[in-house]
Formats: C-alpha cells, structure tokens, sequence
C-alpha cells in the first residue's frame, strides 16, 4: 500500500519480527494489529475449538461468512495457529516456537498463562531475548485481579464517568472502548521500546500494562490538578466538553445544527460574533463565570445558522468546527484527500472496507489488503516452517 | 530499567500531543531536550486551568513535561539556529507538532535535518494532514472530535452531540507517534537508516473509531444510533450501561438478560426471550432495569451480581476510587520535584518494565534551564 512519490526507503520498521499473540477481543488484539501493520509477522495463537472469542461476536449482526466483522476489523494481517494448551505435546510444539519468537503477548486473567506453563520466567529460560507483554484489568494483585477486565467497568472504576456530559448528568461514558484501545496502544509503546533495547543488550523484558493504569495515566491532567487543589474536576452545567478549561470551550446549538468553538478570547469572540455581553466578563472570569459565559453565548448562537457563524469565525483564524457525523465527513475533499479506507480482500473474492493505520512512514501509507485468518488455517504451515513436529515427538 | 537509555530527543513541541509523546519517551529512558522560543517558551506554561499554580506556571505544563530539559532558541536567529542544528548532529529522535510548512521555513524540514543527521527519526503531528484542503486549520482536540463524529457516540439519543470530556485525540496522536518513533528506531538499529514518522489528529481520531466506523463503512452507511437512555455505546445491545441505584450508580456491561431477570427479581423482562432482542429493542429493556435498580443500593446489586459472574461495577468518581485498595497496590501516584523545590503530585507511566514502576521524581524544566550546561557539554558555539 505505497504511494508513488514516497520516499526510496520503504522497508516496513519491523520486518524480521515475529510476534504470538495470545489474546482475545479488542485490548491485546488491537496491538497486534498495530504491530503487523508496522510490519511484524503476527501470529494468533488461538484455542481449537472458538478461537478468539471476537470470531463470534459480531456488532450489528453483521458477519463475514463464518467470523463476525469486527473480528475481521480488529484482526486482518494476521495468521492463525490452533493448539490445545493443555495438551503436553501441543504445549511443547508451542514452546518451541516460543524459542524462535522476538514476542509473546497476551491478555489472559493473570495467572493463567503461568498455570499453562506459559509464564515470563519459564519463558525467559528458553528464550532470553524474549519480548513478554501482559495486559490484564486491574494489576497482577489487589482486591480486583479476579474481577474482569471489561471496557465499561474499568471506565466507571477510574472517575472517566465525570469528565463528559454536563453537571447535572449521571455518570457518562466515552461510546469507545477507550480503555482497550489506549491499553493496547501502550503495550505496543512497551514492546517496541523493549526490542529497541534488545538491539543493544541482546537481552528481553517483560512489558505490563493494565486497563486500569491506562485509564488512570490518560487522566494525567485531570488527575494531577486533582491532586493539587483537592477539588474533583466538575463538569459545566451545559455545553461541558472538558472539566478543567474554561469558557467558551464546548459545543453550541446553532438554527441548522451543532458548532464546537476552542479557547478563543472572550472580547475577540464578542468582535467576530458580535455577541455583545462577551467582553464585559475579563478573561480571569472564563472559569470562575464560565457557567454564564456559556449561557450567555448559547442563547445567542441558536439565532443563525453554523455555517454563519463558522464563516465569521474562520475570517479571524479563531477555532471553530461543524460538528459532522460520518456521512458528512466523507463528502468532504479534506477527509478524502487523507486515504483513510483501505479494502480487505476476502477469500471469495469479495471486499470490506476498514480504516488503514493512522502512521505514516517514509511518507507511506501502511495497511495490508489481507483478511484476518480463518481459525486454524495457518497452523500446519508454521508447524513445518518452524519444525515443530520435532518437539512433539 | 531504562529501555531507551542514550536515545537523545529533541522535541520542538508544544501542548499536549507531542509532549505527551516525548513524556512517554522520556519515562522508557530517553533524554528528551525541549527546544523553546525565549521569554515565552512552550506556551502551555501560560495554559492555566485551575488556580493552582507551580512557581507561577500552569500545573498542566509541569504535568506533561516533567523528566524533560528545556534549552531555549530563537529559531528566527541565524547563531540559535547553528547551535540547535549542532544539538541535532548528536540526536536520535527529532519531534514537531507545529503547522504544516512552519520547519521548513525555520530550517528544520525533513530534508534539512536528515543532512546534518542522516540516521535522524524525524516525526511530526498535524492537525489534519501537511497537505490538502485543512492543512492549514487549527490542530485543535476538540475541533477534531467535533469533526470526526465522536460527540455522536456519546450521550443519550435526545442529547445534544457530547463531546469526550478527555483531550483524546490530542493523547492518542501523541502515542500513535512514539509507537512509529520507536519502530522506525527498531529499524534504524537493524539497517542504520533512519526514516520520517507522520501522524495527524485526523487520522487518530479515526483510527480510534475503527471498529464502529467498518461497521458504518459496510452497513450501508447508518450512522450510528446512540440509546434513549442509560446509553454507553451506539453499537451494544442492553444492558450495557449506567444505571441510578438508591445511593450512586452502576455499570453494567455485556450480559444476558434472562439470568439478569432471575437474578435481580426483575419478571418484566420476562418477554426479551430472543438475544436479537436486546439490541433492536434495548431503550425498552434499559428503561426497565432503571426503573428496577433505582430501588436499593449499589452493594444490594452488586452482591447479587458479582457472585454470578455478571460483568458489573460501581461508578467510582476520584476521591472514592483514590480510597479503595485496589488502587492504592497500583502506585500510580507519585511526587516530582523542580530544582527549585517545588513539588507536584502525579501520576508515573502506565507501562511496568521487569516487574518494576517508571518513576521519576524529575520535575518539569524551567524555560532555558538547561542552556548553560547543554552549551557545555555539547561544545556548541
């Protein structure tokens, strides 16, 4: 998936690395998406019988033949190998091929994978260069280990509930599974560092992450002021979109629809808008009067249209936007201009559309046309390839 | 246990996207010199947010770029130029969130950069791409969200778009960018080329929407439809969302409604037999619940629920997630210090390395701190 005109050194960043992937759902599997798309060969080690449970679960009831869509979204770009973990002889086929991996992840309950004999010390005894990752809800210890890591738990358990929606709302939560994706992308952030390192001591690490770390460290900013002035963030009493920044900061009805307008100061915004009103709060005042201000400002902007206050706006360079859903979005040349789909080519010929992966590299575009895999598929070629069979005998 | 030991940063950023990048660089061991413009420096020091300050500037400043240097250079001034472009003969790691076009014009284009170090990393955020229509548009989070479609998956049906009450795109730029950094650093280590990184808030933000908007992309195209009430996610049947108890309230997650009814004594949802059901008809079956669970407290529910296996929480906000045990094992919370004594409670890296927390106890840097003492070492003239 290159571009013409790139620049002359393509050669995918990870080429050469081969990573096990023994996870299911979104929070392990999304790092492996990442890294295959950065080049790394990803294999799925998955259970005979279901496999990865994502296989079965589809959003909106929408399949693809016998795997639902999501796991096609969350998986293309990889391989699949099927083994039986509790069988000693499939066990050691595996642990062979633990021998000649650069990684092994995984997102199982903590504890599990050392009860398979799968653990980072056994491991790091067969392979020393051994790039371990874990990912797991709560920590490895603690009151919670055994409780499940779920998106919307994990949401509710670290205050991410009060940071969206307005004052007087209950708890609201992000429509994402926020805490799975920033988990995953972290644990990528671990992985790559420790093969950085590796290139230098010729030794692995073990890399850990939890769902309920990411939560926290991506409410650095919210978590930090916390700490220092002893108040909980509080929501505005309408138009909130961000618990610490002050007025006008939010999103305003208009006559034809929805505006967002950033940090834009009051007495510029009162000129561009001719809001009058605006400049009589001091800019000292956009958080202690910020409830006011807003009021303020949203009676006045129900009166026109977006695009009219979105032309007044954008002729002072002050920050504002349309809110669009997708549709929309996709009419548009600047969203187009970007190639943010990429097709994936199933095996009966037919295509689905997907996002590509959101970094570039040498000004290439990356993303892989190649399906996720049917269970089990690749197993006997790995098995041959990496001379399994001798293991197990 | 400093994974990027001797990776030397230096980072041109400002805000949060990238030096929430080179943050995360900096804990995994990298040394990370923050280049600033004199006197003002980068200008989230005067992005207060609250009251509280740290020796004048804004807490969120010292928050995001803590276990950092700042050297100071006027990138207009031909002699600061030769001494950052002298800094940058001995880098591993060049990083930029300006505008499109603005490093070229200092100097500092990809191409300039690479002659002085042709093994350079070489990585930049944009708003929405360097070139195209929006080059030029503020590279804004909450303009982005407002953009993208985000503030549609949020929020009850009858509700105005709500926006994600978090810089969320801004934060996953910024770690989309160290991952390619640090990929394109694997890659240097193995063939001594080094490459050029692009993110932009554009594509993170639709990145991080990739399973809801493959499902838009081959469904005809529906937008998504957030639920009437207790809503959580566009896409999940009932019961997945937050409901009011007596006393606080209480997420629930995936589960089936049948053993639901068994277990919280609740016969009206008796007829959703059919789990098809539980999608197309969850407004019906939520507004059920809510009417159920607001009748006893939050430990009534979850002493039924969690012994079952159902996938449920109590809705903590900070100071009652602060008091429980299971976040105090984490440690997420720990002190840095200025060189002048100032300090600041916050939170370390979420990434643990051989069993061990990231700490650093490295306040942020004051604006040229450092000057003196890189002018030294790096004998730059």
């Amino acid at each position: 998936m290159s571009d013409k005109g790139a620049l002359p050194n393509s050669r995918l960043p990870l080429e050469g690395v081969l990573v096990l992937e023994f996870c299911q759902y979104l929070s392990g599997p999304s790092a492996g998406l990442r890294l295959a798309d950065l080049g790394a060969r990803v294999i799925k080690i998955e259970n005979p019988g279901k496999g990865d449970l994502c296989r079965i679960l589809p959003i909106k009831n929408q399949w693809v033949g016998e795997n639902s869509l999501l796991f096609h979204t969350i998986n293309r770009n990889k391989e699949s190998y099927t083994a039986n973990l509790k069988s000693p002889e499939e066990l050691a086929e595996i642990l062979e091929l633990i021998r000649q991996t650069d990684v092994v992840m995984h997102n199982f309950r903590p504890g599990v994978m050392e009860k398979l004999g799968l653990g980072y010390e056994k491991l790091k005894g067969l392979n020393p260069k051994l790039v371990y990752a874990e990912i797991s809800g709560y920590g490895s210890q603690g009151p919670w280990v055994k409780k499940p890591g779920q998106d919307l738990l994990l949401q509710a358990m670290t205050g991410l509930m009060y940071a969206s929606g307005d004052q007087h709302d209950p708890p609201v939560p992000f429509g994402l599974a926020i805490g799975d994706i920033l988990c995953g992308a972290q644990v990528v952030q671990g992985i790559l560092a420790a093969l950085v390192n590796r290139n230098r001591s010729g030794k692995g690490a073990k890399i850990e992450l939890s769902l309920f770390e990411s939560l926290l460290d991506f409410q650095f900013e919210l978590l930090t002021t916390h700490f220092a002035g002893g108040q909980k963030p509080l929501r505005t009493k309408a138009q909130n979109a961000h618990p610490l920044l002050g007025a006008p900061y939010g999103i305003y009805a208009t006559r034809d629809g929805h505006m967002a307008i950033a940090m834009v100061p009051l007495k510029v915004l009162e000129e561009a808008l001719g809001c009058e009103g605006l400049g009589r709060f001091t800019q000292e005042m956009i958080f202690t009067h910020r409830d006011e201000i807003k009021k303020l400002l949203a009676d006045y902007l129900i009166s026109d249209n977006t695009g009219f206050w979105l032309t007044k706006m954008r002729e002072k360079g002050l920050w504002a936007m349309d809110v669009k859903h997708w549709k929309a979005l996709k009419q548009e040349a600047g969203y187009q201009h970007m190639k943010l789909e990429q097709k994936v080519r199933l095996p009966d010929g037919q295509a689905i559309l997907t996002n590509r992966c959101p970094i570039r590299i040498d000004g290439n575009r990356l993303g892989s046309d190649r399906p996720a895999p049917a269970l089990g598929i690749d197993s006997e070629k790995i098995r041959k390839e990496f001379n399994l069979f001798k293991a197990s005998t | 246990m400093s994974l990027l030991k001797d990776i030397l940063v230096i980072d041109f950023s400002q805000f949060l996207s990238g030096p929430s990048a080179s943050l995360r660089l900096a804990d995994l061991g990298a040394r990370v010199i923050k280049v600033e413009k004199p006197e003002t420096g980068d200008i989230c020091r005067q992005l207060y947010v609250s009251e509280v300050k740290v020796a004048g500037e804004s807490t969120i400043f010292h928050t995001i770029n803590r276990n950092k240097e700042s050297f100071t250079a006027d990138l207009k001034n031909e002699a600061d130029k030769a001494r950052v472009r002298q800094l940058i003969a001995s880098a591993d790691v060049v990083m930029h969130n300006f505008r499109p076009g603005v490093m070229d014009r200092l100097g500092f284009s990809y191409e300039a950069v690479k002659a002085i170090r042709p093994e350079i990393i070489y990585a930049e955020i944009s708003g929405y791409g360097e070139d195209g229509p929006w080059k030029d548009l503020p590279g804004q989070d909450l303009l982005l969200q407002a953009l993208t479609g985000l503030p549609y998956l949020n929020g009850e049906s009858d509700k105005a778009p709500t926006p994600m009450g978090v810089s969320v795109v801004d934060i996953l730029a910024g770690t989309h960018l160290t991952q390619g950094i640090l990929a394109a650093l694997y890659r240097r280590d193995q063939n001594g080329e080094g490459g050029m990184v692009q993110v932009s808030m554009l594509e993170s933000a639709m990145d991080f929407q990739f399973e809801v908007f493959t499902t838009f992309l081959n469904d005809g195209e529906e937008l998504p439809q957030r639920s009437r009430t207790n809503h959580a996610h566009a896409y999940v049947a009932a019961p997945y969302g937050v409901y009011a108890t007596a006393d606080g309230y209480l997420a629930l997650a995936m589960g089936n409604i049948q053993t639901l009814k068994e277990l919280l004594v609740c016969p009206e949802l008796g007829e959703f037999t059919d789990p098809e059901e539980w999608f197309d008809r969850r407004d019906e079956i939520k507004s059920i619940l809510a009417g159920h669970l607001e009748s006893k407290s939050t430990a009534n529910w979850l002493g039924i629920l969690e012994p079952a296996d159902i996938w449920c929480a109590r809705v903590l906000d900070f100071d009652s997630m602060r008091t429980e045990e299971g976040y105090r094992v984490l440690e997420m919370e720990m002190m840095v210090k200025t060189t002048k004594g100032h300090e600041l409670r916050t939170t370390r890296c979420p990434i643990r390395v051989n069993g061990q927390l990231l700490n650093s106890p490295q306040g942020a840097p004051f604006l040229g701190e450092h000057n003196d003492a890189i002018t030294q070492e790096f004998g730059l003239k």
